[in-house]
């Protein structure tokens, strides 16, 4: 059965109590649409990675994810302060997260990392004072 | 092994899932890193931190995660219990340090 599958969720900034929640959801969506094992995993950290970083430091944002019979994309827009160095901001263990965050267990610098390690393609498109995409696509 | 047998060996006392707890381990992680634990630990894992913040939650669900370990004596939030019980994710805790709770795990799960 072929069928795309497509949805959108918002994400506030700084509402850390829900932290995690809307990437919940959606593992429950792409589990309920067929999508299992190594595939979702990559799927559930890029999203559960991606949700945290709009709550830390933008104001809000939208995950999109786009399921079709060959591949998941994950598109993640936010209105924020945006990112100066893409390449620093990549590397393990580089973090502007202030103390708040870091009590919290967040602030490890492994996010971007982790979401990159996860998908087949990964683009971060920046703009300071206006906001950040990320592009996912995992195989499937 | 299961959580039951896991928490009579360990002596760790349930804050909530008491239903839950024939779910089985079959290995386990430690940190308190959200986004160490994310990358590494596995599903069906016993996760092991002294994090207690509901934020835990999420993590053990998106990883299938068998439970939670709070260590030193850490109670969780009323919030995390909260969420955990909705989730259906055991909570865990005990006064022992992770060092202790881990070498103990890894001889019962490995031997
Ligand atoms: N959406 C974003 N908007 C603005 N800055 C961001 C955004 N995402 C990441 N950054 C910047 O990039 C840095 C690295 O992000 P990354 O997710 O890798 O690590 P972290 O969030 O600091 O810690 P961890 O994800 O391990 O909890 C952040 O500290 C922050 O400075
Ligand atoms: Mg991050």
């Amino acid at each position: 059965m072929s069928r795309e599958y497509e949805v959108s969720f918002p994400v506030k900034g700084d509402n850390f109590e829900d932290a995690g929640k809307v990437s919940v959801e959606i593992k429950r969506l792409l589990k309920g649409h067929g999508i299992t094992g190594d595939i979702l995993r990559r799927a559930a950290i890029a999203t559960y990675e991606s949700e945290v970083n709009i709550i830390s430091y933008a104001q809000q944002g939208n995950i999109n994810v786009r399921v079709t019979d060959d591949s998941i994309s994950i598109n993640i827009q936010d209105r924020g302060p945006g990112i100066t160095d893409i390449e620093q901001a990549m590397k393990q263990g580089y973090s502007t997260a202030n103390d708040r965050i870091r009590e919290m267990g967040f602030g490890a610098g492994m996010g971007l990392f982790n979401i990159k390690n996860c998908s087949d393609s990964f683009e971060i498109l920046s703009e300071i004072n206006k906001g950040t995409l990320l592009k996912i696509l995992i195989n499937r | 092994m299961n959580l039951t047998l896991l928490t009579e060996k360990l002596n760790l006392e349930v804050r909530c899932c008491k239903d839950k707890l024939d779910r089985e381990v079959s290995g386990g992680y430690m940190g308190d890193l959200l986004s160490d634990v994310m990358a590494n630990s596995k599903k069906d894992d016993v996760w092991i931190t002294c994090q207690s913040h509901q934020n835990v939650v999420a993590v053990s669900v998106l990883k299938e995660h068998a439970g939670i370990i709070l260590v030193l004596g850490k109670e969780p939030d009323t919030d995390t219990i909260e969420r955990a019980s909705q989730e259906g994710i055991p909570l865990l805790v005990t006064d022992l340090p992770g060092f202790e709770i881990a070498g103990r795990l890894y001889d019962l799960i490995t031997v």
